[in-house]
């Protein structure tokens, strides 16, 4: 039972992880109808920034604290929302006209990009990710073991999506962003800068995924320029199990990947962890295309 | 598959008969409880406001929607699930609201595409080039280029079919739907974007195509002169629901059609 | 591209594979090794080709397709290739063949499920196909699991590879280019018009995923008798996305562009070994930079409309 319970608590981690990744994926598909292939490295890219940062910070705000930590994640997810935007500036904005395989394309090429300079310049080995909270068992009973990273992670992730509800349901910005997912061109009708809500989407969207990046290293603290990949490819199913276009959906995708992954790994076997997720992923597609909670589009001929 | 129903020989038998039909998505029915028929050599138009169904109604007719409910004879046999390219074999074309041609090829292979439907030959056809390839090819060829040059577009056959001019290209869909050999032609507002001269040879052009190829025509048509202009009969819809059928007179003056037209 | 005389080609094509090959030995082995990854390299451009190209359907699974040709090849002349010496050839073809038809399968399988898809879900799905392919070979310990599998034969030579080749250009153009293949371009077009002419869209788009993948693993299948070692780490995502920036560069649906940019994009690491740790970082740059200034593919010069 505690086994079970243990099992249950990583991967509700893992999916709070593979959750925040999900919904930048699934903003930006919802805006603007395309998979941003790249996401996945933001993720890495966050977890990088969290490394090269943290002694800065740690000379100013001596860690590990909570407080340094908390400062690492903030400007990590900074860095990322910048280079998010910068990307799809400069990427992915000339393609908006084109079909939808251009810029997917060129979204690989991006990926193919940042992952092979990542190994360039941080060099292919794994590094590893210095303790910017401190790890300690908060829980122990029984065979039962719950960490503060894994109490931090659950708790930032927590944090986010009711930041991310706010910010989607109560302010402007996230109105208009709701506007041009339901319909684009009465959106620009209406005076609502397209371009801006694009780049603030691509932004919130990589401030996520590098926030994932950071939590996942405080969790396992071994970073590598591919690090991304594999997640990235999670997470997209995530978005898919909840309906992309579907925010919500997209969280409710990641806790249950990451779930489903953590116990199929413990209980059944753990070689066929990857393929667990695209067994998933063609299963949804095959039995309902748009998602758990998503709904059926409808083409007009 | 159905077989025939008795009486479907007869040649004063509908040949297309849609009996209750009923297209709704989620709460909102394009379409309600439809009964329209057409028979051999007719030309029958389809009018109403704006989503009044006509699109709806065609969709439904060559499979791109099955219906909720109702049914869609054709030739006495039912077309009610099944797939368009089936539903086109059975001998129903059509031409698009938007012209959807096949942008990347050109004019020849638009029309071929819709030709081999009656002279089909596979894969290990292709591959062989053997004698009944080139016999095959040739007879296509033969065909596509006798309808391009009934219709005076012989001349463009090696040209980009997006590079035809509009009216041209409306026709280039015409003809590519009349390859396909069909009994039952379906026009999807053939008269969008013409001025008065187009619309004027549109509307000689399609009495050609009735009487030359022997077609029962259903047309979709927002111009009233072109569909008071040739149709033989007129069915009315508005809200996916029939308020009228009759001859170009009776609309004209019946009351329902001038008030869905001018009314609220 | 006249395909009039396809099959005097193909014939001459398998001749000169044939003399060049019992002459190889006078050439340097290095560079007749290059050959045989040119030859490999155009029909798994050339049959993914047919797939993205030709038919629309963006897989992205394609060293999937190219790792069970080459398991199943290996297999099969590992367990019966010392039999009888003067039966080489015909194990060789036999194994070939038979891990081109268990690709077909996998075609088969990817294809079916992938129909109702689009664009950008299309492509993440075959994504999700190769990978899972690549777990199940790393798990399958028979192989040899992760740590590969030793090939006993390095039976791919000129003739073989060259042949090969000239067989997958031969179907795919074939094919095409008639008015069956049109019907490949038309659902590419536009599904729904195709549809409405009599055009069985599955029909098509299984048939190119079936073919495409065949070829694919007669690929594989010369490419584990070539390096004699395979690993399922060799048929990863990025083995798939070479493909594609083969298929791109050359101009999808350009099956004589798509051959220029396999035979360049398998040169160039040669010229590029001083740069080598640059290379793919050049190349995803070469993705978006083309994307960007010249979808249409480095060797495609026809404006749209040119029937190919």
């Amino acid at each position: 039972m505690t086994e079970l319970l243990q099992q249950l608590i990583n991967g509700l981690a893992l999916g709070s992880i593979l959750a925040l990744i999900a919904l930048g994926y699934t903003m930006v598909y919802g805006i603007l109808r395309f998979i941003n292939f790249a996401h996945g490295d933001l993720f890495m890219l966050g977890a990088f920034a969290g490394f090269y940062i943290s002694p800065a910070v740690a000379a100013v705000l001596p860690g590990p604290s909570l407080g340094s930590g908390l400062v690492v994640l903030g400007l990590a997810m900074l860095i990322c929302a910048v280079l998010g935007v910068v990307i799809e500036r400069v990427a992915y904005r000339p393609l908006r006209r084109r079909p939808k395989l251009s810029v997917l394309i060129t979204a690989i090429g991006i990926s193919l990009f940042l992952e092979n300079t990542g190994q360039l310049v941080f060099g292919a080995t794994p590094k590893k990710f210095p303790e910017i909270i401190p790890v300690y068992p908060v829980l122990k009973f029984g065979g039962l073991s719950i960490t503060s990273s894994q109490l931090i992670v659950l708790g930032v992730t927590l944090l986010l999506l009711i930041a991310l509800r706010h910010i989607v349901l109560k302010t402007r910005m996230g109105m208009a962003m709701r506007a041009l997912a339901f319909n684009p061109e009465a959106a620009a009708l209406m005076g609502i800068n397209t371009d801006w809500i694009v780049s603030f989407t691509f932004g919130l969207g990589s401030a996520l995924a590098a926030a994932a990046g950071i939590l996942f290293a405080i969790v396992y603290p071994s970073i590598d320029p591919l690090m991304g990949i594999m997640p990235g490819l999670k997470a997209f199913v995530a978005a898919v199990l909840g309906g992309i276009g579907n925010l919500p959906g997209a969280a409710l995708g990641g806790i249950l990947i990451g779930v489903t992954e953590t116990l199929v790994a413990g209980y059944l076997s753990s070689t066929y962890r990857d393929a667990i997720a695209f067994g998933i992923l063609i299963l949804i597609l095959l039995v309902k295309p748009s998602g758990l909670l998503g709904k059926k589009e409808i083409e007009k001929v | 598959m159905n077989r025939p129903s008795p009486g479907a020989e007869k040649l004063d038998s509908p040949l297309l008969q849609l009996d209750k039909a009923t297209l709704r998505f989620g709460g909102l029915a394009a379409v309600s409880d439809l009964d329209l028929s057409l028979g051999r050599n007719e030309l029958v138009g389809l009018i109403g406001p704006n989503g009044a169904g006509k699109t709806s109604a065609f969709n439904l007719i060559t499979g791109v929607y099955s219906p909720s409910g109702g049914s869609i004879l054709f030739d006495g046999r039912s077309m009610a699930n099944r797939k368009p390219h089936q539903i086109a074999r059975a001998g129903i074309a059509r031409t698009f609201q938007n012209i959807r041609l096949f942008a990347s090829m050109t004019v020849f292979d638009n029309v071929r595409t819709a030709a081999r439907l009656h002279c089909p030959r596979g894969v290990r056809n292709a591959l062989w080039r053997g004698r009944s390839f080139r016999d095959g090819e040739k007879e296509i060829s033969g065909q596509v280029m006798e309808l391009l040059e009934i219709f005076q577009l012989g001349k463009f056959h090696a040209a980009a079919a997006t590079s035809l001019s509009y009216g041209d290209q409306r026709r280039l869909e015409i003809i590519r739907a009349l390859a396909t050999k069909p009994k039952l032609l379906l026009l999807d507002e053939p008269a969008a974007g013409m001025n008065a001269t187009e619309k004027a040879e549109l509307m000689r052009l399609i009495q050609f195509i009735k009487d030359r190829f022997q077609v029962s025509i259903l047309l979709v048509e927002h111009d009233m002169k072109v569909v008071m202009g040739i149709c033989e009969r007129i069915v009315v819809l508005d809200y996916g629901i029939k308020i009228a059928e009759g001859t170009p007179a009776e609309i004209r003056a019946h009351p329902k059609v001038i008030e869905a037209y001018l009314g609220d | 591209m006249n395909i009039r005389h396809a099959k005097t080609f193909l014939l001459g094509a398998l001749a000169l594979g044939f003399l060049v090959s019992v002459v190889a030995s006078h050439f340097n082995s290095y560079w007749l090794f290059i050959t045989y990854d040119i030859a490999i390299n155009i029909i798994l451009a050339v049959s993914l080709n047919l797939i993205n190209g030709y038919t629309g359907q963006f897989s992205l699974g394609h060293a999937g397709f190219m790792a069970v040709g080459a398991y199943t090849a290996a297999a099969i002349t590992n367990q019966f290739g010392d039999l009888n010496p003067f039966a080489a050839g015909a194990v060789f073809s036999g194994a070939l063949l038979a891990g081109g038809a268990l690709a077909a399968g996998a075609g088969l399988l990817v294809g079916i499920p992938t129909l109702r898809l689009r664009g950008d879900y299309l492509a993440i799905v075959t994504l999700g196909f190769g990978e899972i392919i690549r777990v199940i070979f790393q798990n399958m310990q028979g192989v040899g699991g992760a740590r590969g599998l030793s090939v006993a034969h390095g039976w791919t030579d000129f003739f073989w590879a060259f042949g090969a080749a000239a067989a997958a250009v031969y179907v795919v153009a074939t094919l095409v280019h008639s008015t069956y293949g049109r019907g490949f371009l038309a659902v590419r077009d536009d599904e729904v018009a195709a549809s409405a002419m009599g055009i069985n869209p599955v029909r098509y788009k299984v048939t190119a995923f079936v073919v495409g993948a065949f070829f694919a693993g007669v690929a594989g299948g010369l490419y584990a008798h070539s390096k004699q070692f395979i690993t399922p780490g060799g048929f990863n995502f990025m083995q798939s996305v070479s493909i594609v920036v083969m298929v791109i560069l050359g101009g999808m649906g350009n099956t004589v562009g798509v051959i220029l940019a396999a035979v360049l994009l398998t040169l160039l690491p040669e010229f590029l070994r001083p740069i080598a740790e640059y290379r793919m970082i050049l190349y995803s740059l070469l993705l978006v930079v083309l994307m960007l200034a010249r979808p249409q593919g480095l060797f495609t010069f026809r404006k749209q409309g040119d029937a190919k």
